[in-house]
């Protein structure tokens, strides 16, 4: 009797917990393929109409603007703020003067909301009173200038430098918590025997790092294809769709045009597009459980 | 929180010349970094006429709070602020409190089942909230729930699940198990096992991921546009978007707005630096 509560002592612990994770993550993930499969509008319940909502997609036009959009993001976003973050970390990890200020500098941008962040770059980019565009005109190199948030061809990446400028505090910290766990006498070990800086940093600290250098990388995935909050601020897609991103086209297509059963279908594209990143993430975490 | 440079140290760490060149260079990032924050402070306190007829770069004319006072009461933001806590805090109470009940079964006990769950719940925590949408809206609006708190209070608990377990389970994991074997030979039950000890002996991992929640629910934007209607339901965030399409030629108020909003998380982040950044690597390495 008593082994027998021993046994069922952990699902008690779990019963609540799970259910709710059941029935507001895990199912509805599962519910989102069928929606996409309806013409689902938000009002009437749901009909079948099989895979009809893909094939619309694959003729329309926004839909792969705003997938591109998404590619451009992910390549920024696994490259600069990756690069920058890892050489600030070796910047700051060793004691330098200042130190606390600075990295509380570079933490600060991440604790601001997407919508204060949209709103204040925003401002900067006002194309006549702001900031960006006052500085230039000041610098009598420019008689005007550029529309940041309406010019087709540079808006998005006005809206990904805003993320960049996010993102870098983030990649820093978990650099710098992967810098402290390297043994120093390696690094040391690497100098006495005539290696220099460049090739420690290549061919020592680098793959020492690639397990925070993976997490990164999925994260940034991850936040790439989460996209919303700012674009959604910044120019709501605009304009003529030239900054619109996958989850952006996805809340117009239901929220405003009302086909949800469209919308679902976007979402799960987005879905597909992480899932190997997901599992890239699983596949590390499980390398850490056959540690212990 | 200690601010004086060392001068020791500084005299030491400048000794090369390489290192003088990366300082500055380091000096002129931080400053371009500091820009956007900087002229938000700036432009919040000035008027927009004043910056329109003189240029943003000319010395204010008058330094005023007008604007500040001009959102918090006729911008709204003196109810959409005190939403965001009715919102964020039992959010934040009801994840933990969930969170470090399966932690514990996770960490603590072998069972059949036991990886898939954690699995689960790690992957979960990562999946793109657009494919959650639609089904939690309607599932929300099915439980009657739509445009209440606690339509996006359950949501934020159940998504906040995933991230919360996986960090306190990974924590737990570490406490010594002899602790928890003298507990059962002396009969504890289970029950008191947790509240008494292991809760306890993971309040460092607690405060940790309780910062980082904090910090991320009250920004959350997506969620209450989508499960609030009613203007007067409406967290900082979204109240923040309406404010800018309220005053949208009047840049100083939606920034002063801006400031207002962001000043919750930003405290918090002053005051528990140390956890927020526990917190963000906890997750990703041990």
């Amino acid at each position: 009797m008593a082994r027998f509560r021993r046994n069922i002592v952990p699902y008690l612990f779990l019963l609540i917990p799970v259910i709710i994770y059941l029935v507001w993550v895990i199912g509805p993930m599962f519910y989102t393929f069928y929606l996409s499969l309806t013409d689902w509008d938000g009002l009437t319940s749901p009909t079948f109409i099989g895979l009809r909502n893909y094939e619309r997609l694959f003729h329309d036009k926004v839909f792969f603007l705003s997938l591109k959009n998404n590619l451009k993001w992910l390549l920024a976003f696994v490259t600069i703020p990756v690069a920058f973050g890892l050489l600030l970390a070796m910047a700051l990890n060793k004691s330098i003067p200042g130190e606390k200020i600075f990295k509380m500098n570079f933490y600060m941008p991440m604790v601001l909301a997407m919508v204060v962040s949209g709103l204040i770059w925003g401002w900067m980019y006002h194309p006549k009173g702001g900031l960006i565009n006052t500085f230039l005109v000041a610098t009598g190199l420019f008689k005007k200038g550029p529309g940041w948030l309406s010019d087709r061809d540079i808006v998005l990446y006005s809206i990904i430098i805003v993320a960049i400028w996010r993102q870098v505090g983030y990649v820093m910290v978990l650099y710098l918590a992967g810098l402290k766990s390297i043994n120093p006498q390696l690094l040391e070990a690497a100098h006495i025997d005539g290696a220099t800086g460049w090739q420690t940093f290549w061919r020592i600290l680098l793959p020492l790092l690639t397990p925070v250098t993976i997490i990164v990388l999925v994260i940034s995935v991850i936040d790439s294809l989460r996209a919303f909050d700012l674009v959604s601020i910044m120019t709501r897609g605009g304009p003529a769709n030239a900054s619109s991103v996958l989850a952006n086209f996805m809340y117009i297509e239901s929220f405003n045009n009302y086909k949800m059963g469209y919308g679902s279908a976007i979402a799960v594209i987005i879905f597909l597009i992480s899932l190997g990143f997901i599992f890239l993430y699983l596949w590390r975490v499980m390398q850490d459980e056959l540690e212990y | 929180m200690n601010w004086n440079i060392d001068m020791e140290n500084a005299r030491e760490y400048f000794k090369s010349p390489w290192r003088v060149l990366i300082y500055i260079v380091l000096v002129i990032t931080a400053l371009l970094w500091f820009v956007p924050i900087l002229t938000a402070l700036i432009t919040s306190v000035r008027s927009f006429d004043d910056i329109l007829t003189n240029g943003f770069i000319s010395w204010p004319k008058t330094i005023t709070f007008e604007n500040f006072l001009t959102a918090w009461n006729r911008g709204g933001l003196n109810k959409y602020l005190p939403n965001s806590f009715k919102i964020t805090i039992p959010s934040l109470v009801l994840t933990m409190f969930f969170s470090s009940l399966s932690a514990y079964a996770l960490a603590r006990f072998k069972f059949p089942g036991n990886r898939w769950i954690f699995f689960t719940y790690v992957g979960g925590m990562l999946l793109p909230f657009q494919v959650l949408l639609l089904p939690v809206l309607r599932l929300t609006d099915f439980l009657g729930l739509y445009d209440t708190y606690w339509g996006l209070i359950f949501f934020h608990t159940a998504f906040q699940l995933g991230f919360c377990t996986f960090m306190l389970r990974n924590y737990m994991r570490t406490v010594p198990s002899e602790i928890i074997e003298a507990a059962r030979i002396d009969g504890c039950g289970e029950i008191r096992i947790w509240a008494q000890i292991m809760l306890p002996l993971t309040l460092p991992a607690i405060a940790a991921t309780a910062t980082l929640e904090f910090t991320w629910i009250f920004n959350d934007y997506l969620w209450a546009i989508i499960l609030l209607r009613s203007d007067s339901l409406k967290p900082i965030t979204a109240g923040l978007a309406t404010l800018q399409g309220q005053y949208v030629t009047d840049w100083p108020v939606i920034v002063a707005g801006a400031l207002i909003g962001t000043l919750p998380t930003l405290l918090v982040f002053l005051f528990l630096q140390r956890y927020f950044i526990e917190g963000l690597t906890l997750g990703s390495t041990k």
